[in-house]
């Protein structure tokens, strides 16, 4: 198939994020659109759907794993949990 | 970005580590190439027994005997479509495009399910494989939900989902036919007698006899052996069978207090690899046709692409 | 034609219609050109045999249950099925099957969108989710036949073929038979007639778009509705009726 590939999000519910559910090979983002709506929403699964040219994603690389998210598991002071405050104060 | 670059050995063995802690591996991950080879063998035999799977049951389309079992149908072969297409994806995600295995698949060097080169000859089977062949699948795909790779799993559990739709249209399908006219119990009956052996075929040969089972389970692509997975099979139809009053033609089955299993017959080896081998009723017709559809499709697909570079030139 | 009489011929003409195309579809099942465009018009086959049940359905009931769904789907010969030609052509190639779509498409969604408002609450009510499905499947035809035509020489050979094959058939379309006749004045039916100008206006507007030619020489050909099929009709039925005709009066 040398029509480009289009990878597929839909929304599932208003007030979702939209989710990747696959991919599909189509000539442009029209017709894309059209078949990623016969391919993957035909049980309802969606209110709203984006298609994205697989080639367009720009993806982190396993190998830079480490530079890239390893920096924020030392910063705990991000996480609400990090944070002890006496029983008796509450609503925080 | 990347500072320091790790062996190949050290590689493989985060890799292994990863797979036995039962975190997935992702597309871009490094993985060994014949890690990488295996699942596009399998994922792509996977796609092309959804797509030539299509056939059989596509037969009775245009046949169907009602206009619900018609829509029915209709719908139900379609899911086959997407199943092939999530499938597809799935191993284009590893470097290889749908162009290709379809190139493997029409050459001979890629299989697809060898169920499906049996025929349909009456309307029974339509049901028949519903309910058996894809209870057989269902059982296979169900274990490959926790496969390592993740685009391969995600398109399982999905598959999965719709599934079991198909599993029980197949079973109600038959419910008419079996509390029918003599005919029609006639008719289910002998759709049973010629699915039963080749339905337990699916799961492939015994586990000493398989190919690919030993690495395939060390990467947790394949989560079950082959014979367990038929157990389960046999375990959970034989009731099923009694309930519709169809016998299943295993003079051997019977429960197995003892292992609390039922034990079944051997099946027939030759013929298993006879068809595999492209010896089956319908081989030759399946491969044709897919070709013949798929080049009768070529100057469609030309035609996009052309448009496609004229709109874009403009 | 007294009016009574004239509504169950009319609503069955209508399932015909949708019956016949549903059938002719899915025939594309496991054979269109790419997977996407496979499932694609499943569904598009799967809306019409919707279609075709939901209308008879109401001619049952109108007939008070004389016939089920399935009889009157299954059980008559080809002179008592009121299809209109053109939808029970053979599905031809690809092309051929996507002219006669933008062809019948165009037809239908005006068609619906008047019919949804028919004084007869359930044909309004079924025609209403109908104009939903032929929205979007016009989209789909007129988004293939503007590709086919502007792609490759062959592609542009082959539509212009398939519209020059199926032209004539377009016109009876919008002749009104004398049961829609009959239900025109209580506002049940709708005049197809009225609308022939602007679908002559739409064809023109997009075989131009396209690339393509106008078939020159204006022709028509006509008889569906009254019982009068192309030769291909009876292979239709033969193959569509052929468990309810080996097997007659089972359930399945």
């Amino acid at each position: 198939m040398k029509l480009p590939l289009y990878e597929v999000f839909v929304r599932s519910k208003r007030g979702l994020d939209h989710r990747h559910v696959g991919s599909l090979h189509a000539e442009d983002g029209g017709q894309a659109l059209k078949l990623a709506r016969d391919c993957y929403t035909r049980r309802g699964e969606g209110v709203s759907i984006w298609v994205v040219r697989s080639g367009d994603i720009v993806a982190s690389q396993e190998e830079d794993a480490a530079s890239f998210f390893d920096p924020s598991d030392d910063k705990p002071y991000r996480h609400a949990t990090f944070y002890r405050l006496p029983p008796e104060v509450k609503n925080l | 970005m990347t500072e320091y670059r790790l062996s190949d050995g050290e590689l493989e063995a985060a890799f292994q580590q990863r797979v036995d802690e039962e975190r997935k591996i992702e597309p871009k991950d490094w993985m060994p190439e014949a890690y990488r080879k295996n699942l596009i063998r399998q994922i792509s035999q996977h796609a092309h027994s959804e797509v030539i799977g299509m056939q059989p049951e596509g037969n009775w389309i245009t046949r169907a005997p009602t206009l619900k079992r018609k829509m029915i149908l209709l719908a139900k072969v379609q899911d086959e479509a997407g199943h092939g297409l999530y499938l597809y994806g799935a191993a284009e995600t590893l470097g290889v495009t749908r162009e290709e295995m379809i190139q493997a698949l029409h050459e001979g060097r890629a299989k697809y399910a060898s169920i499906f080169n049996y025929p349909t000859l009456t309307w029974a089977d339509v049901g028949v494989i519903g309910w058996l062949v894809d209870s057989a699948a269902i059982v296979n795909q169900i274990s490959l939900q926790r496969t390592s790779y993740g685009p391969y799993s995600r398109a399982m559990i999905r598959i999965c989902k719709e599934e079991s739709f198909h599993q029980r249209q197949g079973f109600e399908m038959l419910m008419p036919l079996a509390s029918g006219s003599p005919e029609q119990k006639a008719m289910a009956q002998d759709a049973m007698d010629r699915w039963w052996w080749p339905t337990l075929m699916m799961f492939g040969p015994h586990d000493s006899d398989s190919m690919h089972s030993a690495k395939s389970m060390q990467w947790k692509i394949k989560r079950r052996s082959n014979d367990e997975l038929r157990q389960d099979f046999v375990d959970q139809t034989v009731p099923q069978a009694e309930y519709l009053d169809l016998a299943i033609p295993d003079p051997d089955l019977k429960w197995n207090e003892e292992r609390g299993h039922y034990d079944f017959g051997e099946i027939d080896w030759d013929e298993f690899w006879a068809v595999v081998s492209g010896d089956g009723l319908c081989n030759r017709e399946r491969l044709d046709r897919h070709g013949e559809a798929h080049r009768e499709g070529e100057w469609v697909r030309e035609a996009m692409r052309a448009y496609e570079e004229k709109r874009q030139s403009t | 034609m007294t009016p009574s009489r004239a509504l169950p011929e009319f609503v069955l003409a209508l399932g015909d219609d949708s019956l016949v195309l549903g059938q002719r579809l899915s025939e594309w099942c496991g054979k269109a050109p790419f997977l996407e465009e496979d499932i694609a018009i499943a569904n598009v086959a799967l809306d019409y045999l919707g279609r075709a049940e939901k209308f008879y359905r109401y001619v049952s009931e109108l007939e008070g249950g004389r016939r089920s769904v399935d009889e009157i789907a299954f059980l008559r010969d080809s002179r008592a099925y009121r299809n209109l030609l053109i939808f029970e052509l053979p599905v031809g190639d690809f092309a051929r099957t996507m002219a006669r779509q933008f062809m019948v498409d165009a037809f239908h969604l005006p068609y619906l969108r008047r019919l949804s408002r028919s004084a007869d609450a359930r044909i309004g009510a079924i025609a209403a989710e109908a104009v939903k499905e032929s929205r979007y499947h016009l989209k789909r035809s007129r988004e293939w036949v503007l590709c086919l035509g502007g792609g490759t020489r062959e592609s542009r050979g082959r539509i212009q073929r398939a519209f020059d094959a199926l032209w004539g058939y377009g016109p009876e379309m919008f002749e009104m038979d004398r049961h829609e006749k009959a239900l025109i004045e209580s506002g049940v039916s709708v005049d197809r007639s009225a609308l022939k100008a602007k679908w002559q206006a739409s064809m023109t507007d997009l075989l131009a778009q396209a690339g393509l030619k106008v078939p020159d020489r204006e022709w028509s050909i006509a008889g569906g509705r009254d019982g009068v099929h192309t030769e291909h009709h009876g292979y239709l039925l033969a193959e569509m009726q052929y468990m309810q005709r080996a097997y007659p009066g089972l359930a399945w």
